[in-house]
């Protein structure tokens, strides 16, 4: 499902495997599992990335797994990617988004939730696929999506149902860079990644400044307060 | 600390003075208070640039005040800083910041809160050190900054410290002009401040407007909550 690795001192959290990597409880448990490991040992790394094997990074929620039982598992898969969501912005350190492949929806979204993203240029695209298949955005889920987009842009990404490749994706600045290949979009977020360990980007302050950075975000996802803050001793 | 000049209708606020670095500190903030109230207070006063001499916009708070006490001398100026940037975005005229020289922190801050931005090319950079210094920036200071920047640049300002010349800043989309040089940078900040005044509007509308187009901002920055620094800063 998941593997989380350690290089130089960047961890490395993978969806391993072929397929759509499709948003379920089960799977975003293990992903939450990771997240949680990284937190607990931040101070010893310099930065999360986030990547895929395969032609998908996510093709978003798990349709087919909530087809079985329709209500119930609608809630539970939409309650768990919220949670999914307020982990990834409350990591401790910078988390980068490798996109190796195709991002739809909920995939799209859970890329937003990090602090940055680079892109595979030979396939793969964005797609908020959610106006060509029927299905709304809630509140919380769409706080993520307003954070991180710039305003510009926000009509044709949420009406448009256009699918963005890296170039288009970079000109709107929906990606912070494009690269030739999943090697080369991992190498360069793995360069990044180091030189963000040679300066203060993690702990308290970083998290806390990311909080107060999207602070609407941090509200509607649930996240509580980080405990200690300057301002608010 | 700060020279006024009247143009016309237009005011000219210029950061002068022995600190080359244009710093904060109590005297320097009273001056810029007693600026902006001169400038309130005129009645044909319909628009504001805000500039520097020499080769610094302003370095930010002045660390050698902060430094003798600075547990409580760091929330004083927070304070004022808020009050500050609360009074320039409750000017009933257009503002515009000439960035001629580094704007650091503080003072970076400053120019985001005015209504548009020119800079000089190849001079001086914007930096909001913060991060790179282990501070957090309150949360009434960021409703402004976040006000005023798309998420991208937000995210490269407040959460990579990044540092920007004019070109960079221009293309995050912070700036609205970028001149070659020092004196043409002042000259479109004057043009566009005459093209504003020219416009004849009511100052009480200017004003209400801009607090709606913002909400928020002067409502988190009238509200101090006080600043305590983590162990961990060294000045």
């Amino acid at each position: 499902m998941c593997s989380l690795e350690k290089q130089k001192n960047i961890f490395i959290l993978r969806r391993t495997g072929h397929g759509e990597h499709r948003f379920n409880p089960e799977f975003m448990d293990s992903i939450i599992s990771a997240i949680a490991y990284v937190n607990q040992n931040a101070h010893q790394a310099s930065a999360i990335i986030v990547t895929n094997d395969g032609k998908y990074f996510s093709n978003g929620l798990d349709l087919e797994w909530m087809s079985h039982d329709k209500e119930i598992r609608t809630q539970a898969v939409g309650d768990k990617f919220v949670e999914l969501l307020a982990a990834v912005m409350s990591l401790k350190l910078p988390s980068i988004a490798a996109v190796c492949g195709h991002a739809c929806a909920a995939g799209f979204i859970f890329a937003l939730a990090h602090d940055y993203r680079f892109m595979r240029n030979d396939r793969g695209f964005l797609y908020m696929s959610e106006v060509d298949v029927g299905m709304t955005i809630p509140p919380s889920v769409m706080s993520v999506i307003s954070s991180k987009v710039d305003s510009r842009h926000l009509t044709e990404v949420m009406l448009g149902g256009l699918k963005y490749g890296a170039q288009e994706a970079l000109r709107k600045g929906l990606v912070d860079s494009s690269h030739e290949s999943p090697d080369e979009t991992l190498g360069a977020a793995i360069n990044v990644a180091v030189e963000f360990g040679k300066r203060k980007c993690k702990g308290e302050v970083y998290l806390g400044l990311r909080l107060g950075a999207f602070p609407e975000a941090a509200e509607k996802l649930g996240i509580r307060s980080v405990s200690v803050l300057p301002s608010r001793l | 600390m700060c020279s006024l000049e009247k143009r016309g209708k237009v005011y000219i606020l210029t950061f002068v003075g022995d600190d080359e670095e244009h710093r904060f500190n109590p005297a320097t903030f009273d001056a810029i208070f007693d600026a902006l109230k001169e400038v309130e207070q005129s009645p044909d006063a319909a628009a504001l640039v805000t500039t520097n001499a020499g080769k610094y916009f302003s370095n930010g708070l002045d660390m050698r005040w902060i430094a003798e006490n600075p547990n409580e001398l760091f929330d004083i100026a927070v304070e004022k800083l808020e009050k500050m940037f609360a009074a320039f975005m409750r000017l009933t005229i257009p503002t515009v910041a000439a960035i001629r020289g580094d704007a650091l922190a503080s003072a970076f801050m400053l120019v985001l809160a005015h209504d548009y931005r020119f800079m000089t090319q190849g001079c001086c950079d914007l930096y909001m050190y913060e991060l790179d210094h282990g501070l957090y920036i309150p949360d009434s200071i960021l409703a402004l900054i976040r006000s005023k920047l798309q998420p991208a640049a937000l995210r490269d300002v407040v959460l990579a410290s990044s540092k920007l010349n004019a070109q960079m800043a221009f293309k995050r989309g912070i700036l609205d002009g970028i001149l070659e040089d020092s004196e043409g940078t002042l000259e479109a900040a004057v043009k566009e401040a005459e093209k504003l005044a020219a416009r004849g509007w009511s100052r009480e509308i200017y004003g209400r407007l801009r607090l709606a187009a913002f909400p928020g901002v002067v409502e988190a920055l009238d509200t101090h909550v006080p600043y305590r620094l983590l162990a961990s800063f060294k000045i």
